[in-house]
C-alpha cells in the first residue's frame, strides 16, 4: 500500500502526463453551467418585476406536474374550469433561455469529451490535480480549492454533462409554457455546476461544497412550484433529511482530519495505511459516518423517505437529480473513499447490508404504487440499493458501472413518464378534468397513442429488469456475481458483521439481490402493462387529446434508448465472448484498483468461468420469470379503476409504504416537536429568556446610575478626576 | 493600507518624493540636524502646509465657497502627507536613537491618523455650512491638530510627547467650540479646556518626576536607566509613572477620567466628535503605548494593577452606560469610551503581540467610528437634530444602503464576524494577545468578551431600530448624501467588509509594524504565523 505515496512523489517530481492536453481546461468544466446559471438567473430576475411569492404569475403554473401533489390550487392549474383564461404566456426571454440553458451543459459535455480523448490516449496512473487557491488556510488545516481529474471523476463528469444535456433539451419542450422558465433553467444549470464541483473536487471539503450545493438545488427544484404547499413541504423534507446525513459527512471529515491531518484525496490515500489501523474502530467509525452521509444523499434506509416526496418537482428534475446524478453521489463517495472502506470490513459489510435491505424493501413498495412517478422513485431507491450492495462488497467497478447504466435507463424511464404525463395532462387540461394525470389507473392503452415512447420505455424496462444484452443486465449481473465471489473468498468473508460471519452475510445479500431483481422485473412490467397496454381508462372526452410528445422531447429519449440498449457493452464480463471485455474495469483500475485488491485479498485464484456463466443464467432467468409472472398475473385480472376498493392485508401495507412515513411522524417528528415546544421553547427558552431579560434590566439599571453621575457640572467632573487620580496613585505606589 | 501602499509605490509622486530624500541609507543619524529634519519630513510637510493654508484661510472673509476651497486644499495636503508617509515607510529607513522614532509603528499610526483627519475635513466641509459655520480656519485647525498627532506618533522623548499632546489638544479645544452660537458647543469647549488643562498638570508633573528620577526625558534612556539602576522601586519614578498614567487616561477617556467625554462629544459639531473619537484617541494611545513599551516595561509590577483596573472599569462603565443613551452621538461617545477599555488591554499586555493587535484595532475602530459618525451627519438636521436613535426607525425602508452601511459599522464596533468585517478580527486579535501574553490575561479577556456582550444591547438596538421598526409618518425626508460624506460612509464600509473577508495581508502589515524596540523582545507571534500560513 505504498503505491499512493510513490505516486505522490512521482507527481511532485515530474509534470503530470495530462498537463499540456485538454485536461488543462478542467477548470472550465463547471464554469459553463455556472455562466448559464448567471445568465438565466439574471433573465429570471429581470423578467419578473416583483419576484417572490407576491408575484401573481409565480403560482399560475401550467406545467403538467401541477397535480403531483394530487390537489389543485384553487383558481389555477388544470381544470380550474375557467375556459376564458388566457393561454399560458411563454416566458419573455424563452428563446434566449432555451439557447443558453442546454448550451451551457452541452459545451461542458463537449469539453469533457475532449478531456476524455486526451485521457484515453495517456491513461494516466495518477490523478491530475489542479490547484487554484488556498481556500481554508487555518493552522494545520490546509484546504485548497483544487480539482482532481482521474478516470473516476471523468466518468461521472461524462454522465452528468451527457445525460444532463439531454435532460436540458427535454426540458426546453416540457417546461416551455411555465412562467418560471428562466428560473427553472437557472436552477438546473446551477445544479450541474455544483454536481461537477462535487465530482471534480480534489478533497472532501471541496466535495462537500458540491454536496451541499446540489442539496440546495434539489430543494429549490422540488419546491419549484412553491405556491403549492405540498411541494414546498416536500422540498423542506428533502433538505431536512439530508441535514442528518450531512451531519455524518461532517463528523467523518472531522475525524479524518484529526486522525490523518489532511483532507485531500491524495493525502488521505497516502496517509491512511500508516495513520489508521486496518479493521480498527477509528476507520470503521469514520466509514460509518460517511455512510450516514451517503444514506441521506442517496436515499437509503433509514433516510430514504425524502426521495418519493421529491417527485413533487418537475419530471425532468426527477430524471436528472433524483435518478441519474445527485442521488448517486453517495455511491461516488464510497468509491472515492474505497481504500478507507476496504480497511474497515465491518463498515463495508454494513454498506452492503444497507444496500441489500433497501433494494428489497423499496422494490416491494414499488409493487403497489399507482402514481407512475412514485413507482419510479421507489425503483430508484431500490437500484441505488444495488449500487451500495456492490460498493459495500468491494465491487467498486460494478457499482460505478451500474451507476452509469442506471443513469441511462432511469433517465429514460423518467423522461418517458414525463412524456406520458405531458400527454395525460394536456388531455385533462383540454377537457377540464380533475383526474390525476400521474395515476396509472387512469392510463392504459397508450401504446397506440404514443408508439415512440412505448417502445423506448420497453427498452428501459428490459434494461432495468436485467434482460440479457440490455444495459442493466450486465451491470446487475456483475454486482451479483462479484458479491458471490466475495462470499467465496475476501477479507469481507473473514470479517464479522454483528457477530455473523461475513461469508454468510454476503450469501444472504446475494439472495436478497436476486429477490430484488425479480421484484424489479415484476413492478416494471406492471408499470408498462398499466400504462401502455390493455384498455384505455383516461376517459371518453380526454382520449382524443392524447398524443405523442414533440420531437424535442422524443429526441433525447431516442438517444437514451440507444444507450440503455447498448450501454452494457461498456463492461462485458470476461466469460462472455461478446466485444472487448471489462473495458470499464480497466479504465477505472488506476483509481479503484488498490482498494479492490485489498478487499479481494484471499480470493481463491481464478474463478471458474463456468460459474460466472451459471450466475448470469440465473440472473437472466430471474428477470424473465419476473416479467412472465407479472404478465400472467396482471393479464388475467381486470385493471383496477382509480378509487376502487382499497387493498387489504399485505397489499395494503405495501400500498402504504410500510407506514414508514407515519412511523417517523409518530416516533420522531411529533415527539421532537412536542419536546421542542413544551420543554425547549416554553421551558428552557422561557427560563433563559427570563434570565437574559433580568440581566439586561440589571445592566440598564447600572447604566442609569452611570448616567445620573453625569451631572454636567465641571466641578463634579474635576472632583471625580482627583478621586480617580488618588486611587491610581494609591494602587501604583505600593 | 496594503493596497494603498502597493499602488502608491508605483506612482510617479512617490518616485519624486524618493528622489528628494537622501541616498538610500539603512538608518538616520538624528544627531545631525539635517537628518533630524529629514526624519520629520511628513510632519513638517503637514505643519508647514497648515501654516500656509492658515494664511490663505484668513485672507478672505467667511464664505461657503472659500471654506470649501480651503477644505479641498487641506484634503490635498493630507493626501500629500499620506503619500510622503507611504514613501518613507516603503524606504524602510530606521533610526535607533534620538528623540524621533523612525519605524513602521509610527508610519502605521500616521496613516490611521491621516485617514481620520481626511474623513473629518471631508465631513466638516459639507456639514459645517448647514450649521452656519463658514470659517475656513476650522479645517486648518484640524490640520494643526493632526500635526500634533503625527508628532505624538513619532515622539521618543517626553518633551516631544508633551508638545504633541498640547498641539493636538489646543486645536481640538477650539474645534469643539466651533459652533459658537450654540450653547452646548461653547459649554463643551469650555469643559474640555478646563479639565484638559487640569489633566495636563498631571502629565507635566509626571514628566518632571520621571526626569527627576532618571535624569532623562528620552524614552530609551529612561528605560535603560530604570533597568540599570533598578529604579522601579524608586518612589519618585513610580509616582511619575502614575501621574503620566492619569494624564493619558484623561486623554483617551478611560474611566474614571472619562466624564468630560460624553458632554464634549455631544456638544461638539459632529465631524469634530468623530475626529475626537477616532484620531485624537488613536494618537494619544500611540504615544501611551510607545512610552509604556519603551520606557516602563521594567516597572510593570507597579503599573500593572492600575491599568488592569482602568481597563476593566472602562470596558464595563462605557458599555453599561451606553445602554441608557437615547442620543446616537452620546451613545457613540460611550462606545468610544468602551473601546478605549479594549485598547487598554493591549497596553496591559505590553508586548509586540499586543502592539500588532493594537494597530489592527486602530484601523478597524477608526473606519467604523468615522463611518458611523458620517451616517449621523448624513441624517442629521441643522441644529444637531434628528440624532436620537428613535429617529432612525425604519431607515431601511427609505434608505436601504445607508441603513446597511450603518449596520456594518455597528457590527464592526460590536466585533461581529463577516457582517462586521474587520471589527471581528480586531477584537479577536486583542483577545488573542491577552491570552497569549507571557502572563496570560485570561480574566481580562473574559471581561472583554462579557463587556462585548453587553455592547450588543445598544449596537444591535440601532440595527433593530433601523430594520425592524416602522418609519414614523412624520419622519423628515432624508437629504441626498453629499459626495464627501458619501465616500466616507461607503469607502469605510467597503474597506471594513473587504478586509474582514481577507484579513491576512492586513494582519501581516500590523505585525510588521510593531515598535522597533520590541522587535528583539522574545514573543510568540501567533498573529503573524496565522497570516503567513
Amino acid at each position: 500500500m505504498i503505491a499512493p505515496a510513490l505516486q505522490a512523489a512521482a507527481l511532485a517530481a515530474a509534470p503530470h502526463p495530462l498537463s499540456g492536453t485538454a485536461a488543462d481546461w478542467v477548470w472550465a468544466l463547471p464554469l459553463f453551467p455556472l455562466a448559464g446559471f448567471l445568465v438565466n438567473a439574471a433573465l429570471a430576475v429581470v423578467a419578473v418585476a416583483r419576484p417572490g411569492p407576491a408575484d401573481p404569475s409565480a403560482d399560475r403554473h401550467s406545467a403538467p406536474d401541477a397535480t403531483a401533489a394530487g390537489e389543485d390550487v384553487a383558481g389555477h392549474g388544470p381544470g380550474a374550469g375557467d375556459a376564458d383564461a388566457p393561454p399560458p404566456a411563454r416566458h419573455r426571454f424563452a428563446s434566449v433561455v432555451s439557447l443558453v440553458g442546454p448550451l451551457a451543459v452541452g459545451l461542458a459535455f463537449a469539453l469533457a469529451c475532449a478531456i476524455f480523448a486526451a485521457m484515453a490516449r495517456v491513461h494516466p496512473t495518477t490523478p491530475f490535480v489542479q490547484t487554484y487557491f488556498h481556500w481554508i488556510p487555518a493552522g494545520d488545516l490546509q484546504v485548497n480549492a483544487a480539482f482532481q481529474l482521474d478516470q473516476l471523476s471523468l466518468t461521472l463528469v461524462l454522465v452528468i454533462t451527457g445525460v444532463g444535456a439531454l435532460i436540458h433539451l427535454f426540458s426546453v419542450a416540457y417546461m416551455g409554457d411555465d412562467p418560471g422558465y428562466a428560473r427553472y433553467f437557472a436552477y438546473l444549470n446551477l445544479f450541474v455546476f455544483f454536481m461537477l464541483v462535487l465530482v471534480l473536487g480534489a478533497s472532501y471539503p471541496v466535495m462537500f461544497v458540491g454536496w451541499e450545493g446540489v442539496g440546495l438545488c434539489s430543494y429549490l427544484l422540488i419546491g419549484f412550484w412553491y405556491a403549492d404547499r405540498a411541494n414546498a413541504d416536500a422540498g423542506k423534507k428533502a433538505f431536512i433529511v439530508n441535514r442528518i446525513g450531512d451531519f455524518g459527512f461532517l463528523i467523518a471529515m472531522f475525524l479524518l482530519f484529526v486522525q490523518l491531518g489532511t483532507l485531500d484525496y491524495t493525502g488521505v490515500l497516502a496517509a491512511a495505511p500508516g495513520g489508521l489501523e486496518a479493521g480498527g474502530p477509528v476507520v470503521t467509525v469514520i466509514c460509518l459516518f460517511l455512510l450516514l452521509g451517503c444514506a441521506g444523499k442517496s436515499a437509503q434506509i433509514p433516510l430514504y423517505v425524502w426521495l418519493p416526496d421529491a417527485m413533487a418537482g418537475p419530471t425532468p428534475v426527477s430524471a436528472l437529480i433524483h435518478a441519474a446524478t445527485m442521488v448517486t453521489a453517495g455511491v461516488y463517495l464510497v468509491v472515492r473513499s474505497g481504500l478507507l472502506f476496504a480497511m474497515a470490513p465491518a463498515a463495508s459489510l454494513t454498506v452492503a447490508v444497507m444496500g441489500a435491505v433497501t433494494a428489497l424493501f423499496a422494490a416491494t413498495i414499488g409493487l403497489k404504487q399507482w402514481d407512475i412517478k412514485k413507482v419510479l422513485a421507489y425503483s430508484t431507491i431500490s437500484q441505488l440499493g444495488f449500487m451500495f450492495m456492490a460498493v459495500g462488497a468491494g465491487a467498486y467497478v460494478a457499482g460505478i458501472f451500474h451507476l452509469v447504466t442506471h443513469a441511462f435507463f432511469k433517465a429514460l424511464l423518467f423522461l418517458g413518464a414525463g412524456s406520458v404525463i405531458h400527454a395525460m395532462h394536456a388531455a385533462y387540461h383540454a377537457t377540464h378534468s380533475h383526474e390525476d394525470a400521474q395515476d396509472m389507473r387512469n392510463m392504459g392503452g397508450l401504446r397506440a397513442r404514443m408508439p415512440v415512447t412505448w417502445i423506448l420505455m420497453w427498452i428501459a424496462t428490459l434494461a432495468i429488469a436485467g434482460v440479457p444484452l440490455f444495459a442493466g443486465f450486465f451491470s446487475k449481473d456483475e454486482i451479483l456475481g462479484t458479491i458471490f465471489d466475495r462470499a467465496g473468498g475476501s477479507i469481507l468473508r473473514d470479517a464479522h458483521w454483528l457477530g455473523i460471519p461475513g461469508g454468510v452475510v454476503l450469501y444472504a445479500i446475494y439472495g436478497m439481490g436476486l429477490v430484488a431483481a425479480f421484484l424489479t422485473a415484476v413492478y416494471m412490467t406492471r408499470l408498462m402493462l398499466y400504462t401502455f397496454h390493455g384498455q384505455n381508462r383516461t376517459g371518453e372526452a380526454a382520449r382524443p387529446h392524447l398524443h405523442e410528445a414533440p420531437w424535442l422531447m422524443t429526441g433525447p429519449l431516442l438517444v437514451l434508448g440507444a444507450l440503455s440498449a447498448v450501454g452494457g457493452f461498456l463492461n462485458t464480463p470476461a466469460f462472455l465472448p461478446i466485444g472487448p471485455a471489462e473495458t470499464l474495469a480497466r479504465w477505472l483500475d488506476p483509481v479503484v484498483g488498490p482498494a479492490t485488491a485489498l478487499i479481494a485479498a484471499g480470493a481463491p485464484g481464478d474463478a471458474d468461468p463456468r460459474r460466472g456463466l451459471l450466475l448470469s443464467l440465473i440472473a437472466a432467468a430471474v428477470a424473465a420469470t419476473g416479467i412472465v409472472v407479472a404478465v400472467v398475473r396482471l393479464g388475467r385480472s381486470a385493471p383496477v379503476r382509480a378509487g376502487a376498493a382499497p387493498e387489504t392485508g399485505i397489499e395494503s401495507v405495501l400500498a402504504h409504504r410500510y407506514y414508514v412515513d407515519e412511523a417517523y411522524d409518530r416516533g420522531i417528528v411529533r415527539p421532537l416537536l412536542a419536546f421542542s415546544n413544551r420543554v425547549l421553547w416554553q421551558g428552557v427558552d422561557g427560563l433563559i429568556d427570563g434570565l437574559v431579560t433580568l440581566g439586561a434590566r440589571v445592566w440598564v439599571w447600572f447604566g442609569g446610575i452611570g448616567s445620573a453621575l453625569q451631572t454636567g457640572r465641571v466641578g463634579t467632573y474635576a472632583w471625580a478626576l482627583v478621586v480617580g487620580a488618588l486611587v491610581v496613585l494609591a494602587i501604583t505606589i505600593r | 493600507m496594503l493596497l494603498l501602499q502597493s499602488a502608491l509605490v508605483q506612482s510617479a509622486l512617490v518616485q519624486a518624493a524618493l528622489g528628494a530624500l537622501p541616498a538610500a541609507r539603512p538608518t538616520w543619524n538624528l544627531a545631525l540636524p539635517g537628518q533630524l529634519l529629514g526624519a520629520l519630513g511628513p510632519d513638517l510637510l503637514l505643519a508647514g502646509g497648515a501654516v500656509l493654508l492658515l494664511l490663505v484661510a484668513v485672507a478672505r472673509p467667511e464664505s461657503d465657497r472659500h471654506q470649501r476651497a480651503v477644505g479641498w486644499a487641506s484634503l490635498g495636503l493630507v493626501g500629500l502627507t499620506i503619500v510622503a508617509v507611504v514613501a518613507y515607510a516603503s524606504r524602510g529607513a530606521l533610526a535607533t536613537e534620538g528623540p524621533i522614532a523612525v519605524d513602521t509603528f509610527r508610519w502605521a499610526v500616521d496613516i490611521v491618523v491621516l485617514i481620520g483627519t481626511g474623513c473629518t475635513i471631508a465631513l466638516s466641509m459639507e456639514s459645517n455650512p448647514l450649521d452656519g459655520i463658514l470659517t475656513a480656519e476650522s479645517h486648518v485647525l484640524v490640520l494643526f491638530s493632526a500635526a500634533g498627532m503625527l508628532l505624538l506618533a513619532a515622539a521618543r522623548d517626553l518633551i516631544l510627547v508633551f508638545l504633541g499632546i498640547e498641539l493636538m489638544s489646543v486645536a481640538v479645544y477650539i474645534l469643539s467650540g466651533l459652533d459658537r452660537r450654540s450653547e452646548r458647543s461653547a459649554e463643551a469647549a469650555l469643559k474640555y479646556f478646563l479639565l484638559g488643562a487640569f489633566s495636563t498638570g498631571f502629565l507635566l508633573y509626571g514628566i518632571a518626576l520621571v526626569y527627576g528620577a532618571t535624569g532623562s526625558t528620552n524614552l530609551a534612556t529612561i528605560g535603560e536607566h530604570v533597568a540599570r539602576y533598578s529604579l522601579m522601586y524608586n518612589p519618585m519614578l513610580v509616582a511619575g509613572v502614575a501621574l503620566l498614567l492619569i494624564g493619558f487616561s484623561f486623554k483617551v477617556a478611560a474611566v474614571p477620567f472619562h466624564m468630560w467625554a460624553p458632554d464634549v462629544y455631544e456638544g461638539a459639531p459632529t465631524p469634530i466628535t468623530a475626529f475626537m473619537a477616532a484620531a485624537v484617541k488613536v494618537a494619544a494611545f500611540a504615544a501611551f503605548l510607545r512610552i509604556w513599551l519603551d520606557a516602563f516595561p521594567t516597572v510593570a509590577y507597579q503599573w500593572h494593577n492600575a491599568i488592569w483596573l482602568l481597563a476593566v472599569l472602562t470596558m464595563l462603565v462605557g458599555n453599561v452606560v451606553a445602554l441608557r443613551q437615547r442620543n446616537l452621538k452620546r451613545m457613540l461617545a460611550y462606545s468610544s469610551i468602551a473601546h478605549a477599555g479594549y485598547l487598554l488591554v493591549t497596553v496591559v499586555v505590553a508586548n509586540s503581540l499586543g502592539a500588532s493587535a493594537f494597530l489592527f484595532y486602530l484601523v478597524a475602530y477608526t473606519l467604523a467610528t468615522m463611518g458611523a459618525f458620517a451616517v449621523v451627519i448624513a441624517l442629521g438636521e441643522p441644529g444637531e437634530r434628528n440624532q436620537e436613535i428613535a429617529d432612525y426607525a425604519g431607515l431601511w425602508t427609505v434608505e436601504p444602503w445607508l441603513a446597511a452601511a450603518m449596520a456594518v459599522f455597528m457590527m464592526a464596533l460590536l466585533g461581529f464576524p463577516i457582517a462586521g468585517g474587520m471589527g471581528f478580527f480586531a477584537k479577536w486579535y486583542v483577545i488573542d494577545a491577552a491570552i497569549h501574553a507571557p502572563h496570560p490575561q485570561t480574566v481580562l479577556a473574559v471581561i472583554l468578551v462579557l463587556a462585548s456582550v453587553i455592547s450588543c444591547g445598544y449596537y444591535l438596538g440601532v440595527v433593530l431600530t433601523m430594520f425592524m421598526k416602522p418609519r414614523p409618518a412624520n419622519a423628515p425626508a432624508v437629504r441626498p448624501v453629499p459626495t464627501g460624506t458619501f465616500l466616507v460612509i461607503y469607502l469605510s464600509a467597503f474597506t471594513l467588509l473587504l478586509f474582514g473577508v481577507l484579513p491576512n495581508g492586513f494582519v501581516q502589515l500590523a505585525h510588521d509594524s510593531v515598535p522597533i524596540s520590541m522587535v528583539g523582545a522574545p514573543a510568540r507571534a501567533p498573529v503573524a504565523s496565522a497570516a503567513s500560513r
